[in-house]
């Protein structure tokens, strides 16, 4: 570790590891509830299940990419952090914020929920990705706004790289677009409307760039490729994200009640989506080819490299499968959605996480990379994490078009129930347990290596060559 | 033909036939645009075989002569670019910040002209939720105007660049110039296709 205020990163990674599991055990238990309706019914029903297991996602996924922010802007900025007290005290703030909500979700009624928090007063609940109280809003807003605060502040008294300059871009879009939670209008046509710039504009906007800068900084580090020719595809690739993320958007707006024109908008732009996707892949594969030197994390570089590939796949790809008007007149909303969901976030999101703390971890700790030992188990994990996830998404492929099949595609009458068409599908939902319960499997060998890593100390070289490596 | 000239130039500023123009990561970004613009004509075309009727009356009350003029002020452009990049290539490395300037300028006109038609168009009533043709005018041609914009300013930057002396070698001079060169040229080529398309097909 070459700056000592890096180190405020540790425990933003360590509590979203806390959360991942937390968001693993509520999938499976979501899973199960899929086939045995009741099951934990009354204690955890279904809509507060899914509600923890989506929260938790963005929660750690946020922890994450702060603990990588922090982390790598020290590096870049060539300068240590402007405050590391205050990364320490928004981390508490942040941590318990989160906690409490979470609790709150679990201890009452969401409808106690709204009441004890005064809801009525402001009222911003109820709205699906956007459960949390208001006063848990507000607080995030002061997070992200203290944790920009910190950010900036570093990135203007030192030296200015794309990646610290795209990386401080996307953040600033993130608190931007959060505000957006906030507006809660009467009509639902207009509720939808923006809830979706933040939703979307998250997901396929600018956490987009915030994915590029962290990879670009992995790959960087790992190839010894210049500066240069980095900074040349992140542009390129920020660029599309944008041009095709943004206008995007009219994916959302098909059928809500927004205009028509929406339905040319979004589906031309969103068959775009996919190319800055395949070309992140493309930036990855290509470093690779014309890298410097060997880095002895290998376990980084899978999860970078794979990070690429799967985000291809599942935002790309799989995004595309249903993202045109026509097509998607028939899969909206149905278990499609849920395929490509799961793929995108493991693909594009999870897995830059874990790729950037399996990066740092062993740096934070005095070394360049863990043992041989544990590496090879991080790298199963990586394998099996990412077969898994795989075979939920083929599952819920399937699972999805048997649900279009019988009750999308018939007229009226023809039309099978929901729950009719859920009762159809209870086989495949068995086999997306199981591969859930083998995802489930991959977090713990993950998790694992890292105490294998603590008690294997073979390893590689000292951090004594990291001047060679800025 | 005076072909054999190009035998005569210094090897360290000359290209090679195998060799692309510009940067290979530029062309994806191009080849990215042009689908775009590609899945927009072909949803153009798909919508005008389907309202037959509401295109031809649409097309009616367009300005084909304001669209030829920026035809005109486009295609002026793409050879004050060639120009520049011609001279580079002849050595006469002080002349591509002028040939790009006059480049971006045409790019200017072409916005100018453009802004004309717009609030003609929106004071006759028409806008983008008009119906489909309206849509499809506004959208892809405001698209493609911002394109427009872009390449004027890449055209610009690398102009400004150029003055300060950042490109060092014939290598990165060469790279420079190709890739501002194709981006502006891709952009000509859109309005190309758009122009007939839009402005003259019944």
């Amino acid at each position: 570790m070459k700056y000592a205020s890096q180190s405020v990163a540790k425990p933003y990674f360590a509590f979203a590891m806390i959360l991942f599991v937390g968001q693993i055990v509520f999938g499976l238990i979501l899973g199960t509830q899929y086939i045995i309706g009741d099951f934990m019914f009354p204690e955890i029903p279904f809509n507060v299940a899914r509600m923890v297991h989506t929260n938790l996602l963005i929660v750690w996924l946020l922890f994450g990419f702060m603990g990588a922010t922090y982390f790598l802007l020290p590096e870049e900025t060539q300068c240590e952090l402007h405050s590391p007290l205050l990364a320490k005290i928004l981390f508490w703030v942040f941590a318990a914020a989160g906690t409490l909500t979470i609790i709150g979700y679990l201890a009452v009624p969401y409808a106690t929920l709204a009441e004890l928090t005064g809801n009525k007063y402001f009222p911003t609940m109820g709205r699906e990705f956007l459960e949390q109280p208001t006063i848990t809003k507000i607080g995030l807003a002061l997070v992200f706004i203290g944790f920009l605060f910190n950010v900036i502040m570093t990135v203007l008294k030192g030296r200015k790289t794309v990646v610290s300059m795209v990386l401080t871009t996307g953040l600033i879009g993130l608190a931007a677009f959060w505000m957006f939670a906030f507006y809660n209008p009467a009509s639902l046509v207009m509720d939808k409307y923006f809830w979706w710039w933040v939703v979307h504009l998250w997901v396929e906007g600018v956490w987009e760039l915030i994915l590029g800068a962290i990879l670009a900084f992995i790959l960087i580090r790992t190839t010894g490729v210049d500066r240069e020719v980095v900074e040349k595809w992140l542009y390129l690739i920020i660029a599309m994200a944008l041009i095709s993320g943004i206008l995007g958007t009219g994916h959302h707006f098909f059928f809500i009640g927004a205009p028509e024109y929406w339905l040319w908008i979004g589906s031309i732009f969103s068959a775009i989506e996919p190319l800055p996707f395949f070309m992140m892949m493309v930036f990855a594969f290509s470093m690779l080819k014309q890298r410097r030197r060997d880095h002895p994390n290998k376990a980084a570089v899978t999860w970078a490299v794979g990070c690429t590939i799967m985000a291809f796949l599942g935002a790309g790809v799989w995004g595309f499968l249903h993202t045109l008007a026509p097509v998607n007149y028939y899969t909206h909303g149905t278990q499609l959605t849920a395929a490509h969901g799961h793929l995108a976030f493991y693909g594009a999101y999870v897995m830059i996480v874990l790729a950037i703390i399996s990066y740092a971890w062993p740096i934070l700790h005095g070394r360049q990379a863990n043992s041989l030992q544990s590496q090879r188990l991080e790298i199963a994990s990586c394998w099996t994490m990412s077969i898994s996830m795989l075979l939920i998404t083929l599952l819920l492929t399937a699972a999805g078009v048997v649900q279009i099949w019988l009750q999308r595609i018939p007229d009226d009458a023809g039309a099978l129930g929901f729950m009719a068409t859920q009762d159809a599908i209870t086989v495949i939902y068995w086999m997306r347990l199981a591969a859930g319960v083998s995802f489930g499997i991959g977090v713990f060998m993950y998790l694992a290596s890292f105490v294998v890593a603590a008690r294997t100390s073979e390893p590689t070289e000292p951090l004594l060559a990291e001047g060679a490596m800025s | 033909m005076n072909a054999p000239e190009r035998i005569n130039l210094p090897l360290s500023e000359a290209v090679t036939e195998e060799e692309i123009p510009g940067d290979l990561a530029m062309w994806f970004f191009i080849f990215a645009e042009l689908a775009v613009f590609a899945l927009l004509l072909g949803g153009m075309a798909f919508a005008r075989g389907t309202w037959p009727e509401m295109f031809s009356a649409g097309v009616a009350t367009l300005h084909p002569e304001a669209g030829l003029i920026n035809t005109l002020a486009l295609l002026t452009g793409s050879y004050a670019v060639a120009r520049g990049v011609a001279a580079v290539r002849e050595r006469r490395l002080e002349k591509l910040p002028v040939w790009f300037f006059w480049g971006a300028l045409s790019g200017v006109f072409y916005v100018v002209v453009k802004s004309v038609e717009y609030v003609q168009l929106f004071n006759a009533g028409y806008n983008l939720r008009t119906n489909t043709f309206y849509f499809f005018y506004f959208f892809t041609t405001f698209f493609h105007l911002m394109h427009v914009v872009l390449g004027m300013v890449i055209l610009l930057v690398v102009a400004r660049r150029w003055q300060r002396q950042v490109y060092q070698t014939a290598e990165t001079r060469r790279m420079a110039a190709d890739s501002a060169a194709s981006y502006w040229h891709m952009v000509d080529l859109v309005w190309l296709m758009l122009f007939p398309l839009l402005y003259i097909l019944p």
